[in-house]
């Protein structure tokens, strides 16, 4: 193709680059350049080292939790070393892993990239983010080579206040700070996102996944300082005896859950729909074909993320809280499916008459498709008030949030990782390997959880030591599974690594995707672009003009997109 | 060793929360299965076939869009109707209910009949009657759970929270706790032994030592000094607790509350909070001074204060000294 792009108007693309070409990773060198950078790129790079330990360290314990299960009896560990590796694994995931997942790092990647940007609103207070949840991070771990916290991540008092005899407020404190760097990330994506866009970067040709990452940033916003407050109050309790949820004190337990779900509900939107952002662009990526319903996807991150605030009660039903407060909570959790749903048939309609190709990327937004379905249907059981009385707290909870949190944002952000691999290193993976992963993922988490769902209903509770024989087989099926799903996460650690040596050199556009960020060079220049580009057309607007690069061309400069057609959504 | 996939069918309430989880089920199985469908066929029918090809210029479509936000809206509110009818039919206590006090505390569970009798990590009932529990917990939330009868209640320090169930077949059904309570939660387990009427009378008559709850209570009431202020004429510092139970009583706010068995037990912890009309802010806190196994023989003393103070049904007779009351809808 030989027409002019319209982010480079003087037409140096077809120029053939003086190598070695500068980019983020080899402007400036050395450990200071890295931890004293403002560049959101190598700030996502930071995010993705620290929490991919964090990752390990939350699947030892869930590996822990697994093999202790194998058996009715409590006999791997002790009732203590069970329940602080229960809690310490239900705190690390979900503080430490997969609330800054996709945001802190692949936010604070593409976003900026993706609206024609140089860098985020605020590139010192990004990187500010990344030292406040390197300071929780070592908070927790402290906590943890101290041993640890036995009260579950709820934190449910009076048990967390006055019961429990573990490090309680080291690892509230923990999230209590690991909470800013939320809040900073939030504010930066809003105002980035209001104020950085490119010209002709119209709300409504933003990328989905921005549109996803801009609901988040609003719960992480709104919500998150209530989770701060809670937690100050059970730090308030449990060193000053300041009566405010122990009722020997004359506090109230419940209203802590009132507090803790205010925010911990819109913190599953909060893990959820940057996932839900990026299976909008693999779908659209794989199919090269514009999303279908637009407007519909992005309109239901912002409804997902307002009605989020309003359904937290669906925890308490079993509480002994008012009927009628119960009433309102259930319709309002069943009203919250609905933009979900919106979403996953939309993806699904988007593949109808698509180009579609079954690369890595792909496999993991299909299998997010599929267990995700499975997830948000299965919390259409748990909103429904009277089966909710028989399964609230037991194993039928843990698997419907694991469909979602696992199953759901973590093989997003696998299917991310590999997606946007190729631009965030310049290398590429091995194919082969990668697609075997994807399908040990969904084959160990399926063998996994969903024996769960039916040890749920049989009534096993959640965070048990030991249990009663009869639940001994599903318990075994599911530590199987674990098992199978440990390799599916052991082996894009080992090929991922291995391509950042050896992997063949990436072009500009391995996946023929639309995109500013496959507009720019690989991997991008310190300012993300070497002029800034114009847009003029919608997201996802294939047309066969888009030269398709072929996956595993080493050419730079091909990938051209052009055309100055504006076609609406 | 039977390995089961639906658990036991034991309460007049288990077949109708299992019907709604089949309906649930069918609902799910059906829209999973048209999806992962329709991903399937679509992947390999659209597969990319050459290397530059782009899907078709289809943005979306407004009858679609309406559509799949429509119905699945209406599916999910026939569930909410259905899910809400069956809470209720949970939450409300039938009027003859045989009434068993439950206390929780790390790590057991104590139960309290009317008649005196105690048990722990146990729970005897009787078939074919209802059977109402006032749960209470001394120390941290726990959780009553008996999976057969599809029933499931937290106990919550601070307050008193009821479930009830109606047993429909004699055997020995799990009792677990369903609310982390720290280290032996997994331990805070037991049975509930579901018996004939005739064997459950002759295991009641199994001999408790301090007579019935409501005459232990008296005794506390008189142990604690209760009745130098409650002593029942008009000149006392206190209310008379006579014919209250049931009733509705006006506050020195003009509020009105219901005198159930939560406003008695708020009334011993925290006077102050919802003080009679007519009476002087005089009455010293109980906390401390009276556990939650005395709470329950107290109120159970004041309720037997009221017998046939309020609507008089037959009580059951296996149960002296248990006083139905017009149920509250609100659990």
């Amino acid at each position: 193709m030989h027409d002019v792009r319209s982010t480079d108007p003087e037409g140096e693309a077809f120029q053939t680059e003086v190598q070695p070409r500068v980019h983020y990773l080899n402007a400036t060198h050395g450990i200071a350049a890295w931890l004293l950078t403002k560049d959101h790129k190598r700030i996502g790079l930071l995010y993705l080292f620290a929490i991919s330990v964090f990752f390990l360290i939350g699947g030892v314990f869930a590996m822990l939790v697994r093999l202790e299960l194998l058996t009715p009896e409590g006999d791997l560990l002790s009732s203590e070393a069970y329940n602080t590796a229960f809690s310490m694994h239900g705190i690390i995931m979900v503080f430490f892993f997969l609330v800054p997942s996709i945001p802190a790092v692949f936010g604070n990647f593409f976003l900026p990239i993706m609206i024609g940007a140089k860098d985020v609103a605020f590139p010192k207070l990004n990187l500010m983010s990344w030292y406040i949840a390197m300071i929780a991070g070592f908070m927790i771990l402290t906590t943890l080579l101290m041993g640890g916290v036995d009260t579950g991540w709820t934190f449910y008092p009076p048990y967390s206040t006055t019961g429990s005899t573990s490090n309680v407020v080291l690892a509230a404190l923990a999230i209590f700070v690991m909470g800013f760097s939320s809040i900073l990330t939030g504010l930066n994506f809003i105002v980035t996102v209001h104020t950085m866009r490119a010209p002709g970067m119209t709300w409504g040709r933003l990328p989905l996944f921005v549109w996803a990452q801009y609901a988040t940033s609003l719960i992480m916003v709104l919500g998150t300082p209530v989770l701060a407050i809670t937690l100050g109050l059970v730090f308030a309790e449990r060193v000053f005896h300041f009566g405010i949820f122990d009722p020997k004190l004359g506090g109230d337990p419940i209203l802590f859950q009132h507090l803790f779900w205010f925010y911990s509900h819109p913190a599953v939107y909060i893990m959820i729909l940057p996932g839900m952002g990026v299976i909008s662009e693999l779908v659209a990526a794989f199919s090269r074909k514009q999303v279908f319903g637009y407007n519909f996807i992005a309109a239901s991150s912002l409804a997902i993320a307002i009605v989020g605030f309003l359904v937290w009660g669906h925890h308490l039903f079993t509480s002994g809280q008012s009927a009628y407060a119960a009433l309102v909570f259930s319709v309002l959790s069943f009203i919250v499916a609905i933009p979900s749903a919106i979403k996953v048939f939309n993806w699904t309609a988007t593949l109808y008459r698509g180009s579609i190709s079954l690369q890595s990327p792909m496999l993991y937004a299909l299998g997010f498709i599929g267990l995700f379905t499975i997830g948000g249907l299965t919390g259409l059981f748990l909103a429904a008030l009277g089966l909710d009385l028989h399964m609230q707290d037991t194993y039928f909870v843990i698997a419907h949030f694991h469909y979602i949190m696992v199953g759901g944002t973590l093989l997003a952000y696998l299917g991310a990782l590999h997606y946007w691999w190729p631009k965030i290193t310049g290398r590429l993976y091995t194919e082969g390997w990668a697609k075997v992963a994807a399908v040990t993922v969904f084959v160990g988490f399926n063998l996994t959880f969903f024996p769960q769902f039916l040890v749920g209903y049989l009534g096993m509770p959640r965070r048990y030591h030991a249990y009663v024989p009869e639940f001994q087989v599903l318990n075994v099926l599911s530590t199987a599974g674990a098992s199978i799903l440990a390799i599916g996460f052991i082996l894009p650690a080992c090929y991922l690594l291995h391509s950042l040596f050896k992997g063949e050199i990436a072009g500009r556009n391995p996946w023929g995707a639309y995109g500013l960020e496959w507009d720019t060079t690989t991997p991008p220049p310190p300012s993300n672009f070497e002029v800034t580009p114009i847009v003029t057309r919608p997201a996802y607007a294939y047309t066969h003009a888009d030269v398709v690069e072929p996956y595993g061309g080493t050419t730079e400069g091909s990938g051209e997109s052009g055309g100055q057609e504006v076609r609406s959504v | 060793m039977t390995f089961p996939f639906m658990p036991e069918q034991a309460s007049t309430m288990a077949a109708s929360v299992d019907n709604l989880f089949f309906f649930l089920l069918a609902v799910s199985a059906f829209f999973a299965v048209l999806i992962a469908v329709l991903v399937v066929v679509f992947a390999v029918k659209y597969r990319r076939v050459h290397e530059a090809s782009v899907g078709a210029p289809i943005h979306g479509g407004l009858v679609l869009e309406l559509t799949w936000t429509i119905i699945p809206l209406g599916i999910a509110m026939v569930m909410f109707v259905w899910g809400a009818s069956v809470y209720f039919d949970l939450a409300r206590v039938p009027q003859n209910a045989v009434e068993i006090y439950i206390t929780g505390k790390r790590w057991m569970w104590k139960a309290q009949h009317l008649t005196g009798q105690k048990e722990i990590n146990a729970l005897h009932v009787p078939v074919g009657q209802p059977v109402k529990l006032i749960i209470q917990s001394e120390d941290v939330i726990h959780s009553f759970f008996i999976p057969a009868f599809r029933a499931k209640m937290d106990a919550v320090p601070g307050r008193i929270t009821t479930m009830w169930f109606e047993a429909t077949k004699p055997g020995r059904y799990h009792l677990f706790c369903a609310e982390y309570c720290g280290t032996n939660h997994s331990g805070m387990t037991g049975y509930v032994e579901v018996m004939e009427p005739s064997a459950f009378q002759t295991w009641l008559g199994g001999g408790a030592q301090e007579g019935s709850l409501a005459e232990a209570g008296e005794q506390l009431f008189n142990k604690l000094g209760c009745a130098t202020c409650h002593s029942g004429d008009s000149q006392a510092r206190g209310p008379n607790l006579e014919g209250v139970f049931g009733t509705t009583v006006t506050l020195a706010n003009g509020q009105q509350v219901l005198f159930d068995e939560e406003y008695a037990r708020e009334s011993i912890l925290n006077p102050q909070a919802k003080m009679v009309e007519g009476y002087l802010p005089l009455m010293p806190t109980f906390q401390g001074l009276v556990n939650e196994e005395g709470l329950a023989q107290l109120i159970e003393y004041v309720k037997s204060l009221s017998q046939g103070g309020a609507t008089p049904t037959p009580t059951p007779a296996a149960v002296p000294g248990s006083t139905p009351k017009p149920q509250p809808s609100d659990p």
